[in-house]
């Protein structure tokens, strides 16, 4: 229980000693020697408990309740006023409703209830942790170079340095990631989760321009709402089942399924707002106009993750029987669709990649809606897969936008000549993100199988388009970036050797995950279901399928090693129609002008435009969501109804 | 089991290539006669693919033989992996794995005539992709899995309860063999304004290896059609196989019959195919079994 404790409050320590940390040099220091620690610790964390079966830790909650109440409060205050500030009523209203909610909750009720263990243990928490504890400091690291970059820009435009600032609240999110997931005490779970949503406030406003500012302001809305579910949630769960622990409620779902749904509605409500699905996706692409480390950690692993890890937590309870469970898939399927669909007619890089997240969370909250231990195999690994691929993607468009000063698609033109190492990582980047056999897609077959298996004829119509539209987008990227464009020169000197070694990790960790994810599925995916679900729960996959999936990759890692760029042929021009120059960029137009050519791709606005694809989305999942809480919260008037 | 399966791989490794070409060749004649020309031996596309190999070694970068490999390499995998009886999501993966490789092979070269070529391909991918996830989609409903040894053991005939998915199947092998009115990405008729569109910076040896690729996959994909008959009986073999290649040569009678439609018809009426015949059949499946 040591390590855990350590880990969520080691990084808070660090983010105190970086705020008051001005020098460079310290910076680097302290971050990189911080982040080599949080990580060692949490492979010990996962080496100490992955045996185990899941430990509960009682850790004496009195005192720590009433810090975290008071920090609450402390907090609640400083949004209102903030959010008075800058007149976002919103912010002001759903803090000032939720806080006291929670408060009197405790104060009332909450002293009645025994908590039983306050922070838990099992193979879902160990991955998260893994995730944070790696990737998360894994951005933390890259982050340094990038923000000198970054300041460098800054300073330009005399705007002063608040990196200190920055790295406080990157550690403080990490320890709060932790100590999210290893909550059992959801009222813990809840301040940890408000933290979480604080800190990407801060994050996103960091700049502090207009716009800046306006984004923040919306994700912090978002997640309020969001919270306030979580409040309520809370306070059916702790009025009607007179617990307030996780593995309570999940206990009593088993038997009462169609009661624990009410306030497992909520908490899933709670995590659709933290995940980012329609209709509240736009507070994660507003999100965009922070510094792209900011991106790359809300992206893959906290924040976002957060929400999911939320709704995998409570498949158990969700599922096809009840109105939560068919809320929940059915957001997370339509997100998938329309958010893969409106990523086609991006053009900035950094959207598409949003919008792609948006889409794999809206799959991973599909498949903790079906709730079977298929579904919840399939998510899980979408969780991991993800987390790895994303945070690379993010960091080397990152690098890109640097160097060529430009995060749109169309200028990354010959990024395989100019910037070879990053154009490598990135496609391998992309590789992972859509193609067979790495990665994501080994959890979209799990997901195509139990959508089927679970019936839901809608889903499986989501999987089927969403992912032809998902392949589109992907490919038409990875295209450009092998394009060899002539003529043009490495610009690769310069980039920092933080970020290097920070892409070249991940692209280790992405062919790693994908040569051991049957190690990984046997020793951790499956006995967490066979605990979680009940009986044996054989992966969706076959061994024999697994093994085939692993050959593949082995046989591209390899072919790769031995014949890429091999090839002995003598080189000869391109085609242009008889009239190449001869430099393969210009041919001879009419009168023997030489004109140059240039390649765009398809955006297909017309089909697939943005705001079409938002708008269908918000409008279907707004009816989900209404239907879903409407039906609970009826249910839940007549039952008090028949209790009075 | 083992040995059914390893005579099925070899099988398909073998002859594969041989019905393959045949059928192009036949393609070629059947094409002739009803364009009023003689047309050229049935075993032209042999004498072609020969020709090919003879040809000077040539390329317009380094890095487009790797990727051509790749796509040799899974497109035969995913061929493999359907006969000697495996999982139709794997063999489905596979392909899309082979058809990504070329379309980044045709990208490489930075051509804008293969470029083009790419996009549209990429075009037809997002066009077919959906019908050939819910025909997958519709067997495991039907018979319960999703490994062809299961479904060729299976004792009734999926054709009539998956009649739409059928049909869907069957509209998109336009798509997937590039026939008109869908050629859009390459085309063997002298009709096409891309000159050779996706296959453009191809030449000699590497592009002989592209002609024996997609015999391998056509043949495959009538496996597709034929799997619809299979019902572990003989008489299911023999339909499965008649139909096959009337299936083949209806696709060679369209191709003669149409001029090429835009890219935007191709890509609606194939998502309206999908949603119509495909995801009714499958609410069908699902209400009736």
């Amino acid at each position: 229980m040591g390590t855990i404790v350590f880990l969520i409050l080691f990084p808070m320590i660090i983010a105190f000693i970086l705020l008051v940390v001005k020098g460079d040099k310290a910076r680097d220091v302290i971050v990189i020697g911080a982040s080599a620690v949080i990580a060692a610790m949490s492979i010990v964390v996962a080496v100490q408990f992955a045996a185990g079966g899941g430990d509960f830790f009682s850790f004496n909650g009195e005192v720590v309740s009433y810090i975290m109440m008071a920090v609450e409060a402390g907090l609640c205050i400083y949004i209102c006023i903030t959010a008075a500030m800058h007149r976002k009523w919103l912010a002001f209203i759903f803090a000032i409703i939720q806080t006291p909610l929670i408060m009197w909750f405790e104060f009332t009720r909450g002293h009645g209830i025994e908590v039983e263990s306050n922070l838990y243990i099992d193979r879902l928490s160990i991955i998260m942790i893994l995730i944070i504890g790696i990737i998360g400091t894994l951005i933390a690291v890259y982050a340094l170079g990038y923000m000198k970059d970054f300041q460098h820009h800054e300073d330009e435009k005399g705007n002063k340095d608040r990196r200190p600032w920055f790295f406080f609240v990157m550690f403080l999110f990490l320890g709060a990631m932790v100590g999210l997931v290893t909550s059992n005490n959801m009222i813990w779970m809840y301040f940890f989760w408000e933290i979480t949503s604080l800190s990407s406030f801060w994050l996103i406003g960091y700049t502090k321009t207009e716009e800046a500012t306006n984004n923040a302001f919306r994700a912090l809305i978002m997640n309020l709402l969001g919270g306030l579910g979580f409040a309520v949630g809370i306070v059916i769960l702790g009025i009607v089942f007179q617990t307030v622990e996780l593995n309570s409620m999940l206990l009593i779902g088993s038997v009462y399924g169609d009661l624990v749904a009410i306030p497992a509605a909520f908490f899933a409500f709670a995590g659709i707002t933290k995940a980012a699905q329609m209709p509240f996706n736009s507070w994660l692409l507003g999100a965009m106009v922070a510094p792209t480390p900011t991106s790359a950690l809300l992206h893959s692993s906290t924040m976002v993750k957060a929400g999911v890890f939320m709704i995998i937590k409570l498949a158990p309870v969700l599922g096809m029987s009840n109105f939560a469970g068919l809320m929940t898939m059915m957001v997370g399927g339509i997100t998938f669709l329309f958010a893969s669909c409106a990523a086609i007619s991006q053009v900035n890089a950094k959207r598409v990649l949003a919008y792609s997240t948006i889409a794999n969370l809206g799959l991973i909250v599909a498949c903790g809606g079906v709730g079977t231990a298929g579904a919840v195999w399939a998510g899980i690994m979408l969780i991991i897969f993800h987390a790895i691929t994303k945070s690379l993607l993010f960091l080397c468009v990152g690098t890109a936008e640097h160097h060529i000063g430009s995060r749109m698609i169309e200028d990354m033109d010959g990024l395989f000549n100019k910037m070879p190492r990053l154009a490598m990582c990135m496609i391998i980047g992309i590789a992972g993100m859509f193609l067979a056999p790495f990665g994501m897609l080994i959890s979209k077959w799990g997901c195509m199988v139990s959508f089927v298996d679970s019936g839901n004829i809608l889903l499986i119509g989501c999987i089927c388009f969403g992912s032809a539209v998902t392949a589109f987008y992907w490919l038409k990227w990875m295209g450009k970036l092998t394009a060899v464009v002539a003529g043009e020169e490495s610009i690769e000197y310069g980039v920092h050797r933080t970020e290097t070694f920070v892409h070249i990790t991940l692209v280790v960790l992405v062919v790693l995950v994908c040569l051991l994810f049957p190690l990984l599925s046997s020793y951790m995916l499956v006995p967490y279901l066979e605990i979680t679900f009940g009986g044996l729960a054989g992966g969706i996959m076959s061994s024999g399928n697994m093994l085939i999936m692993v050959i593949m990759v082995a046989v591209i890692v390899l072919l790769a090693l031995f014949g890429f760029g091999k090839s002995r042929k003598p080189k000869v021009p391109i085609y242009l129609a008889g009239a190449n120059t001869g430099d393969n960029r210009t041919y001879y137009g009419s009168m023997q002008k030489e004109v140059a050519f240039s390649l765009r791709n398809w955006h297909m606005e017309k089909y697939f435009g943005e705001p079409r694809m938002n708008l269908i989305g918000d409008v279907l999942c707004v009816a989900m969501l209404v239907i879903g809480l409407g039906y609970m919260i009826a249910t839940l008037v007549s039952l008090m109804g028949g209790v009075m | 089991m083992i040995i059914k399966a390893i005579i099925g791989i070899v099988a398909f490794l073998v002859l594969a290539p041989f019905v393959g070409g045949l059928l192009a060749g036949l393609d070629r004649k059947l094409s002739a006669k009803m364009q009023r020309r003689v047309g050229p031996p049935v075993l032209q596309p042999f004498y072609d693919v020969g020709k090919l190999f003879q040809k000077e070694k040539q390329t317009p970068t380094r890095f487009q033989d790797f990727y051509v490999l790749l796509f040799v390499v899974f497109v035969i995998a995913s061929g493999v992996l359907f006969f000697s009886g495996g999982d139709l999501l794997l063999v489905i993966f596979t392909l899309t794995i082979g058809a990504a490789f070329l379309i980044i092979a045709a990208y490489s070269s930075n051509s804008p005539y293969a470029e083009l070529g790419a996009e549209r391909e990429l075009l037809a991918m997002l066009a077919y992709e959906p019908m050939v996830l819910i025909t997958v989609i519709g067997f495991y409903m039907y018979t319960g899995s999703f490994r062809v040894s299961d479904i060729l053991a299976g004792d009734s005939m999926p054709f009539l309860p998956l009649l739409g998915i059928f049909f869907g199947w069957l509209f998109i092998l336009t798509l997937k063999f590039r026939k008109s009115p869908f050629d859009l990405s390459m085309s063997h008729h002298a009709h096409q304004e891309l000159v050779r569109g996706v296959t453009t910076e191809f030449v000699g040896r590497t592009m002989g290896w592209i002609e024996i690729s997609h015999w391998y996959e056509n043949v495959f994909l009538l496996g597709f059609v034929f799997l619809f008959f299979a019902n572990g009986t003989w008489y299911g073999w023999v339909i499965g196989i008649v139909v096959a290649i009337l299936a083949y040569f209806f696709e060679v009678f369209i191709d003669n019959c149409f001029a090429r439609m835009k890219w935007q018809f191709a890509f609606k009426s194939a998502w309206i195919v999908a949603v119509v015949l495909g995801m009714i059949n499958i609410f069908v499946l699902y209400v009736c079994f």
